[in-house]
């Protein structure tokens, strides 16, 4: 079998974003990167079910982006990820989401995958396209929003969540792409001892020029921060004051404090 | 411009998210005409064209058939956009039914700007306005952003649709009911809730503290949940319980859609974060910027 997992590097949410000098996206430098949280569930699915079947399928880690995305392409790889693929692109969020289904459907239709994994959405975009629309492109079963995954016999057994805690339940035939959803799996954190072994593992690095053969549908006309609509008051300083300003607005505007 | 919207039918019955579609084609000024895989016994309330197709032939959940559906739909119609709920049937189907068009998609709509959509990004912090480049579009809108207060009516003219092809690779089985819940938040005057920002599950102690110094019940986010600091039944958010305390301090929550959705009605709103940025200040009615172990503890010992 073979497995392709697709991850995305996206800024810390923590990090203050301002406009760029275009106005249609986040100025980078200073923002620190990490895997799409969403993807790391995908990872982890993609390994245990590499270890469910005796270590058969091979499983490859792909990212489209700059350089800096090789980080993210060996975290998977030192999560038990075989090898990489980095599709090369200086300017990734100049794409839309088309564009970045149509380039990893290019690349697997060279490979012969048989089940690829993504994430439900990415944390900056979070358009949650992208794997439906390989899915789409490439003909294959697909399912969205995976809490659960089982395989077996050619089989998955997919648990989607709905909303309100109910879950639906699908049984998809290989060849598919199943999106995850948080909480999916507990990912694991990469220890040392496979860092060291990630570090030979080979990745594959390729223009995304010779992948990349539609134009974009969608484009960005501005990146700007929402507009402030809330008149809550914002308590900063000491924190032996802050307690009793709060104590003082909770007296004064709630029923709660006896 | 037409707009075909399509709604969404669950265990025998149409959701009312229906009607936040009908209020976007409001807002949009479009011609609007509705979709939807269902009964005659549960039709919208509305004076358009629904097309319908009949779920117990075609499943609730079945998107390689609702897909060929909703194109023939569309085509009839001429629609120039196509629009669904941003919810776990609409992000499914609306990618499909893109791919088919090769039309754009705009996903989790949450404003009409000038020349564009508007949709968050960046955990809520940031907003961005996409344009569609295609002649028609795919528009998923977010959960609650578009409402009308006119009671829904009318009659819809229906308008049958039905393939013979109901081939697809995927099977659905059914559903599973949500778990019992052993704490019932919506009942609780005061929640006090941990977020990924209160860092270990060795520190939840710190926040229960607060919540039985309030007299109130302990909440959580989902990351909290997830990793097993808290049990499901403390969540908050769409896919946890939605409440409505007198008072909500949020502890190290970032204020993402999701979570808001299932707090944003308590009477009144602390949040304490270290990023005064956080998304959760727009439901706050006090954002304290402070370290959450630091300031929540401070604040058990003046409550005691
Ligand atoms: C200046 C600028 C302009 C932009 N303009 C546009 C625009 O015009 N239109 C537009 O739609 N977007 C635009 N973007 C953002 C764009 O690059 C998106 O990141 C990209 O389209 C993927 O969409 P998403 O992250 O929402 O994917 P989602 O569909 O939310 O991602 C789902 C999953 O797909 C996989 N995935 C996504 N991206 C990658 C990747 N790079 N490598 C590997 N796997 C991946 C991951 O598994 C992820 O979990 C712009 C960004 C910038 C900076
Ligand atoms: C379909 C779907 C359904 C979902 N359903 C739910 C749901 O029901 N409920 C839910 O909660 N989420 C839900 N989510 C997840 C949601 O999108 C967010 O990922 C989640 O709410 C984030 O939780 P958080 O705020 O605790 O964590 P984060 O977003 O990581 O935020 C942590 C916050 O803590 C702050 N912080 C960090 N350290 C400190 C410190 N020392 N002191 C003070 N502040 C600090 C940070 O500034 C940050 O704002 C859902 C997502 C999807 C896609």
């Amino acid at each position: 079998m073979k497995i392709l997992v697709c991850v995305k590097q996206v800024p810390d949410m923590e990090s203050r974003f301002k406009p760029d000098g275009s106005g249609t996206w986040f100025e980078e430098a200073d923002l620190a990167f990490r895997m799409n949280e969403y993807d790391e569930y995908a990872v982890e699915q993609a390994v245990q079910l590499k270890e469910q079947l005796g270590n058969e399928p091979e499983v490859t880690v792909l990212s489209i982006g700059p350089d800096r995305v090789n980080e993210a392409i060996k975290k998977a790889l030192a999560m038990g990820c075989d090898r990489g693929a980095h599709i090369q692109d200086p300017a990734p969020q100049g794409k839309d989401p088309w564009q970045i289904a149509s380039i990893i459907t290019q690349f697997a239709q060279g490979e012969g995958f048989d089940l690829i994994f993504t994430g439900m959405q990415s944390q900056d975009r979070g358009s949650a396209q992208v794997g439906v629309l390989v899915a789409e492109l490439l003909g294959f079963a697909c399912a969205t929003t995976l809490v659960g995954f089982a395989y077996a016999d050619g089989v998955i057994t997919a648990k989607r969540e709905l909303e309100g805690g109910i879950k639906g339940i699908a049984k998809l035939r290989l060849p598919a792409v199943v999106t995850c959803q948080l909480g999916l799996n507990i990912p694991r954190y990469p220890t040392l001892p496979n860092i060291m072994k990630a570090k030979k593992k080979e990745i594959l690095a390729i223009p995304v020029a010779d992948l990349l053969k539609e134009e974009a549908v969608a484009s960005t006309a501005r990146f700007y921060p929402p507009a402030r609509k809330g008149g809550g008051i914002v308590l900063e300083g000491d924190v032996g004051n802050l307690v009793e300003q709060l104590y003082g607005i909770l007296k004064e505007k709630t029923t709660v404090l006896r | 411009m037409k707009a075909l919207l399509v709604c969404e039918y669950r265990e025998g019955k149409l959701l009312d998210s229906t009607y936040e579609l009908l209020a976007f084609a409001d807002r949009l000024g479009a011609e609007k005409a509705m979709f939807l895989i269902g009964s005659d016994s549960a039709l919208p309330a509305c004076s358009t064209t629904v097309y319908l197709a009949d779920a117990a032939k075609h499943g609730e959940y079945n998107p390689d058939v609702h897909k060929k559906l909703v194109l023939d739909a569309a085509q009839r119609e001429n629609a120039d956009c196509i629009v669904f709920v941003h919810s776990s049937y609409g992000w499914d189907l609306a990618p499909r039914v893109a791919a088919a068009l090769r039309a754009g998609q705009v996903s989790e709509i949450v404003g009409i700007v000038d020349g564009g959509y508007e949709v968050g990004c960046c955990n809520a912090k940031m907003r961005r306005t996409v344009v569609p480049k295609s002649g028609k579009a795919v528009l998923t809108i977010q959960a609650g952003a578009f409402s009308s207060s006119d009671t829904p009516q009318g009659t819809p003219r229906v308008e049958r649709i039905d393939t013979a092809d109901g081939a697809s690779p995927m099977e659905f089985v059914g559903y599973e009911p949500a778990e019992k819940k052993d704490v019932d938040l919506t009942r609780a005057e005061v929640i006090v809730s941990a977020g990924r920002g209160v860092g270990k599950k060795d520190n939840i102690p710190t926040i229960e503290a607060l919540a039985k110094a309030l007299g109130g019940e302990l909440g959580a986010s989902r990351p909290v949940v997830d990793a097993g600091w808290v049990d499901h039944s403390h969540q908050v958010g769409t896919t946890g319980q939605s409440v409505s305390p007198k008072l909500y301090v949020a502890c190290g929550i970032s204020g993402a859609i999701q979570h808001l959705a299932g707090m944003k009605k308590s009477d009144f709103v602390v949040a304490i974060n270290k990023d005064k940025d956080a998304p959760i200040g727009e439901v706050a009615d006090v954002l304290v910027v402070a370290d959450v172990m630091q300031f929540v503890p401070a604040l058990t010992a003046k409550l005691q």
